[in-house]
């Protein structure tokens, strides 16, 4: 298979400045315990766009949280470069990325506002515009009346507005998403889907989203980059030339099944392979 | 009030009358055990008397120290445990084995290291409590979701703010269950550790009552006990209940 990524993300048609970068990045995981070294990652390059909507698609087990930890600063590469806004990330998570798991992150001992507020609390911004950032925040998604509830007290997918809306006050320029509808419904995640684009053209910011939800990527994403088996490294970057102001609707167009169907094309060997992996390590 | 608690008070209720009755007719003789309504009067005769005080003062204030020294030390050590893996792997077998051992054996051993007075008990009431504490903390810190303490990274927190803002209450819920333990072990510690060999406090007033064949005062202040150690529990139980509530719990 030849080494696609560099000449591909040139190929994108995006007129837009380069907003973060990886460049030639691996990520081996050391041999421990009588378990060899695991290369996870690359080597890999990519590059976001100011203001784009990435999304990451691949076979499970192909390094796609790695990729998202190596580029928000969670995780150092073992070779290679990542840069933020032309600054390179080393082991820090930098200012203006914002980051939301897959898992429920939200904080079970503090309320929604107070979720909501605690980036802007530590980081000792005023009590003012910490108000009327929260205010926000919890009406943009739809959390006005749950603001003194608990965690607890909330269904799956309105903790993951919380957390949305926690990474959302901090007025990020990347935002990165590892799989964040991941444990909810097929119809939640739809509507999650178009609060989110809401969210990238309101904020505009750029996203990238990491996600194993073929159609999920196809609808939300103007680039999608297409991983293989581990090692993870870009096989293709389809662009889907959906418009600007697009919602969970374009799923009724023709040509969107299209897209989708070039997805699993480009996957389908590469989940073969992964199974192949995962059997073999069992 | 719920059907638990209406069912609760009636078991206590109709086990204090059961008691009572027995005592009142004879069924059960007042050199055994005297009546409950009897232990009341002579609790309140005891401390409206003031002949306690001091006594009181010296086993609580021990028991308020070896609490404290427990919970600090417990999650301190149970902290840099969990820090320190080789260290914790290499300290396994005595946290599995600890309460295996019989603490009150060494207390002569302590009293010819501290002396007389209330260190020893002190020093014995802390050790007896705090291994719960460090069992607690660990078990808490062991627990906190992944997702959480990258959560801390993306936030840039600082090792002390995580500890502060993320660690702290995310192990809350088992904190809690480490500090009931210290406190009720703290109790036994002290009192139990009066009852062998001190001459003051109450472990030893209920000691010389129970010599000399004072029922009613040996009761009256073994209720006393009761009475401070299930008010001191409830209270920290309504409080963890109250973080619980929140949690969803």
């Amino acid at each position: 298979m030849a080494e696609p990524a560099v000449s591909l993300v040139r190929s994108a048609p995006m007129d837009q400045p380069v907003h973060a970068r990886l460049a030639d990045v691996t990520r081996v995981y050391p041999a421990r315990a009588g378990q060899p070294a695991v290369h996870a990652l690359g080597p890999l390059s990519m590059e976001l766009r100011s203001g784009e909507f990435f999304s990451v698609v691949g076979p499970s087990g192909c390094g796609k949280s790695t990729l998202l930890d190596v580029l928000a600063g969670l995780a150092l590469p073992s070779e290679g470069a990542v840069e933020f806004e032309g600054k390179p990330v080393q082991g820090m998570v930098p200012d203006g990325v914002g980051v939301v798991f897959q898992e429920d992150a939200s904080f079970p001992w503090l309320t929604v506002e107070d979720n909501v507020a605690f980036g802007l609390r530590r980081s000792g911004v005023a009590a003012g515009e910490t108000r009327r950032r929260v205010d926000f925040a919890v009406d943009f998604m739809g959390l006005r009346d749950f603001r003194r509830a608990y965690p607890s007290q909330l269904s799956g997918g309105m903790r993951q507005r919380v957390c949305i809306a926690r990474t959302l006050v901090l007025q990020p320029r990347l935002i990165l998403l590892d799989e964040p509808f991941g444990a909810l419904d097929q119809q939640t995640r739809l509507l999650m889907g178009d609060e989110l684009l809401r969210l990238w053209r309101e904020t505009s910011a750029t996203v990238l989203l990491i996600t194993h939800a073929l159609d999920e990527a196809n609808l939300l994403s103007d680039r999608i980059g297409v991983m293989s088996a581990r090692p993870g490294r870009f096989i293709d970057i389809v662009e889907t030339g959906w418009p600007h102001d697009r919602d969970s609707r374009l799923a009724e167009r023709a040509d969107f099944g299209a897209v989708t169907s070039r997805l699993w094309s480009l996957l389908r060997t590469e989940s073969m392979r992964a199974m192949g992996q995962g059997a073999r390590a069992k | 009030m719920s059907k638990v608690a209406w069912i609760r008070i009636a078991i206590v209720a109709g086990g204090i009358g059961l008691l009572e009755v027995a005592c009142r007719s004879g069924l059960v003789p007042p050199t055994m055990v005297i009546a409950p309504s009897l232990m009341v009067s002579a609790m309140a005769g005891l401390l409206a008397s003031g002949d306690l005080a001091p006594d009181i003062a010296q086993t609580f204030s021990s028991v308020g120290i070896a609490i404290v020294l427990s919970i600090v030390g417990g999650f301190t050590i149970g902290f840099g445990l969990h820090w320190f893996p080789p260290l914790r792997r290499a300290f396994d077998p005595f946290l599995a084995a600890y309460y295996a051992i019989p603490h009150f054996a060494f207390y002569p051993l302590l009293i010819v290291i501290f002396g007389l007075g209330s260190l020893p008990l002190i020093v014995l009431a802390t050790l007896f409590a705090m291994v719960a504490m460090i069992v607690a903390t660990l078990a808490g810190l062991d627990r906190i979701p992944r997702v959480l303490l990258k959560t801390a990274q993306v936030h840039r927190l600082s090792p002390f703010e995580e500890m502060w803002r993320i660690r702290l209450p995310a192990a809350g819920p088992h904190l809690f269950s480490g500090i009931k333990l210290a406190v009720a072990y703290s109790f036994i510690g002290v009192i139990a550790g009066e009852f062998i060999l001190s001459t003051m406090g109450v472990g030893h007033e209920i000691a010389y009552a129970y010599d000399n064949f004072d029922n009613p005062r040996m009761y009256g202040l073994i209720l006393f006990v009761l009475a401070v150690v299930t008010a001191f529990n409830m209270l920290v139980y309504a409080y963890e209940r109250h973080l619980a509530k929140r949690r969803g719990a």
